[in-house]
């Protein structure tokens, strides 16, 4: 890089677009104040003193959809609560990333038996971007995923929607109103 | 008071109403007839002796081997205190079986005496399908006129907790993974 | 945000004449405003339908099952022993209390609560205790969130941990402890807990002094809740209300007292009830002040525990019949007081293992359902007031 060195005025920081957009999304993921079930006092636990999930930029619960990158599903998602969901993810606004949060949400979790009114994983209702295991996650847990999450922004290319997939394409606004 | 002193009260104001009891098991409870029991109910709520003016639960059980089922109300009542400031008191506590058969199954409504039996009533028709006549918070539909679900979504198809309960395989495109759809499923 | 509340004065029966005229001039129409299930004062999925009048709401109606998970299905397929884990996650602010009440309904039909040692009747009721203190905790700091206090949140959750940091060392969970259970409690205390835990209530005791100065006797919070949402003495009981709804409309009935179970006999304490201090009794305050009481009694009640529990060191703390259990073929039902009201299970047995019928008296079940009746003419800024101050956890108003 010596050719670039002392050519450039102070102050003045050189990047790929990619990169620094990339930043500023992954450590302002304001994910949607959405508590199901039991998960929730988990998600409220990451919001409240001890483990500070503003430390990620992540702290601004947003009480609209509309105002949200993550949607956090935080605890067992069933049939009446279903389109729910989906009708609150179709309401997000591109980018947007989803969080199957404890075993019910991964996959039923305790329901899956002899529950006849769990969905069995909320990846069947909205495609998921992480999953965190646990009954509930510890906090612990949810902040690994949350920098996961990071990652895996970090890695997106502004050249290719990555949020635009055949699996996306079938959650328009039109299948959306028909819910 | 205990459960054979209210017994012996309902036998002597109903008579023949009063279906049978029992006594000996950690539960003790009178079973009454069912076309008697929203006049048993007032009674049990509004005499000076008893004042059962406080309704926890309705619970229901599907007898399959009966043909029938029957719903368990229980009951409580709660006295103020003498003096004030005093903590109020529990007086009698008494369980009521009241049971209807499986094939049409139908119990007048006890929301009018106890309004919390409204919600109770709702819940035991969404999970056993008991229909309570008279409910205030009726609907009609194709099953005909019966309280309005509260748990289930109000186009779910039949009552969980019945044991020939059959599961359903999906849900509005949403696929129920599940291979226990037995009637009767075991551990 | 402060000081425009502090000039709003809710004065309904403010004459405004000239206003009056306006308003009439102003045809008014009646609007369906749908709250939730996706609410940030609903405290989980809680869905109410308001018929509005401009901001007066005439008519909620709650609809509820958005988190109905087939508890009492699964109960019917389970052994006692192995559906505890489920009625955890009925009540997952006060697993402890959940856990209890049905291990001691099984333990009453089957006869093996009679064989139970003081340790483990001590351990439990410790442990419910300080499982009540959590969750009033977080009571307390939603309903501040509510009402846009943030700081009681973050008061509350910082008290909370070190409880679940105690809970944690003692069966490895934070929220869904599973650790009383059919004939006992899963593991014995750590050999540091009775320090620990008195440690706490050292540092505790005063923190309840600093909410009351910090919300309760809050000029913007009392207006917020004082004369809002009254549930008279007669509609607590017609509607079965429970625990700090029923004790704030002054009932003072705490079955704990009324009809003690599983040792609660052998403590001091006293039952809180709301007076209408700042306004009528029944109203919000009330109810909120009875939670913030109920913390130091049960502050009270752990302390003479932990003397006893000090007596009863090397007691066993698992029965051995706890998971070969077999149900008579008979039926209980039974409640105990849970942080937000009677919590009942029903169960029936019929000669084997695996229990034939469960069901669970949820207290927030029975407490929501005055909400018809208490949201009726009110502002629909008090809506949020009304419905924190009943503190339902919907895991168990659904089940």
């Amino acid at each position: 890089m010596s050719w670039i060195e002392n050519r450039l005025e102070d102050g003045l920081i050189i990047t790929s677009l990619d990169w620094a957009i990339n930043w500023g999304r992954s450590c302002s993921i304001w994910p949607m104040t959405f508590g199901l079930a039991c998960c929730a006092i988990e998600m409220m636990a990451i919001g409240a003193s001890r483990f500070d999930v503003d430390r990620f930029g992540a702290g601004a619960f947003r009480a609209s959809p509309r105002q949200a990158d993550l949607m956090i599903v935080a605890g067992t998602v069933n049939f009446k609560m279903a389109s729910r969901v989906k009708r609150l993810y179709n309401q997000m606004p591109e980018p947007k990333y989803v969080m199957a949060m404890g075993a019910c949400t991964v996959g039923g979790g305790p329901y899956y038996k002899n529950g006849y009114h769990v969905v069995k994983g909320v990846d069947l209702v909205v495609p998921v971007d992480i999953y965190v295991p646990g009954c509930p996650p510890r906090p612990e847990t949810l902040l690994e995923g949350l920098m996961r999450l990071q990652d895996m922004i970090k890695h997106q290319t502004l050249a290719r929607d990555r949020w635009v997939t055949a699996k996306d394409a079938a959650l328009t606004p039109e299948t959306a109103a028909s819910n | 008071m205990t459960p054979e002193e209210i017994t012996d009260i309902l036998k002597k104001q109903f008579g023949a109403k009063i279906a049978g009891f029992k006594f000996e098991t950690a539960h003790p409870r009178v079973e009454v007839e069912k076309s008697a029991w929203p006049e048993v109910a007032r009674f049990l709520k509004s005499d000076p002796r008893l004042q059962l003016n406080f309704l926890r639960s309705i619970a229901s059980l599907d007898l399959l081997e009966d043909e029938k089922f029957v719903a368990i109300y229980d009951l409580l009542s709660m006295r103020p205190p003498t003096k004030g400031g005093d903590a109020w008191t529990m007086e009698n506590e008494f369980s009521v079986h009241v049971s209807t058969e499986r094939s049409n199954p139908h119990i007048p409504t006890v929301a009018q005496v106890w309004p919390a039996a409204d919600w109770h009533e709702r819940e035991t028709y969404d999970l056993m399908g008991i229909t309570f006549d008279d409910h205030p918070d009726s609907v009609i539909d194709q099953d005909g006129t019966h309280p309005r679900r509260i748990l289930c979504a109000d186009d779910w198809v039949g009552h969980p907790l019945r044991k020939d309960y059959k599961f359903p395989m999906e849900y509005h495109g949403i696929p129920a993974v599940t291979e226990f759809d037995q009637t009767r499923p075991i551990h | 945000m402060a000081e425009t509340v502090l000039e709003f004065q809710p004065d309904l029966n403010l004459d405004l004449s000239a206003d009056r005229i306006q308003q009439e001039d102003m045809p008014t129409e009646e609007m369906l405003v749908n709250m939730g299930p996706q609410h940030p004062a609903t405290h989980g999925v809680l869905r109410v339908v308001l018929r509005t009048d401009g901001e007066m709401v005439l008519e909620a109606v709650p609809h509820i099952g958005y988190l109905h998970r087939c508890a009492e299905k699964i109960g019917e397929t389970l052994q006692p022993y192995q559906y505890i884990p489920y009625t955890d996650r009925m009540d997952y602010l006060a697993g402890m209390n959940n856990n209890f009440a049905f291990a001691l309904a099984v333990e009453k039909l089957s006869g093996l609560e009679a064989e139970l040692t003081a340790r483990v009747k001590y351990i439990r009721i410790i442990f419910c205790e300080l499982n009540r203190i959590a969750s009033h905790l977080v009571a307390f700091g939603t309903y501040g969130l509510d009402l846009g206090a943030f700081t009681p949140f973050l008061y509350a959750f910082r008290e909370r941990e070190y409880i679940l940091d105690m809970f944690e060392a003692t069966c490895g969970a934070r929220l869904t402890y599973s650790y009383i259970t059919i004939g006992g409690v899963t593991h014995d205390v750590p050999e540091n807990f009775i320090d620990v835990c008195t440690e706490f209530l050292d540092y505790f005791e005063p923190k309840v002094v600093e909410y009351n100065n910090l919300l309760s006797h809050n000029h913007i919070f009392v207006k917020r809740t004082a004369n809002v949402g009254v549930i008279s003495q007669e509609d607590a009981i017609d509607y079965g209300l429970s625990g700090p709804v029923l004790r704030g409309s002054g009932i003072k009935f705490d079955l704990r007292k009324a009809k003690p179970y599983g040792g609660y006999d052998e403590f001091e304490f006293d039952v809180p009830v709301g007076s209408g201090e700042k306004g009528r009794t029944g109203d919000c305050w009330d109810r909120y002040i009875v939670r913030v009481r109920e913390m130091e009694e049960a502050v009270r009640i752990i302390r003479q525990a932990l003397e006893k529990l000090r007596g009863t060191a090397g007691q066993e703390t698992l029965h051995k019949k706890g998971k070969s259990l077999k149900l008579p073929e008979d039926e209980i039902y039974f409640e105990i007081e849970n942080p937000r009201g009677q919590l009942g299970f029903y169960v029936a047995g019929d000669g084997s293992t695996i229990p034939s019928r469960v069901k669970a008296r949820g207290p927030s079940f029975c407490n929501l359902c005055v909400t018809e009746r208490v949201c009726h003419n009110v502002l629909l800024g008090d809506m949020a007031a009304i419905i924190g101050s009943l503190d339902v956890v919907m895991g168990e108003v659904d089940r």
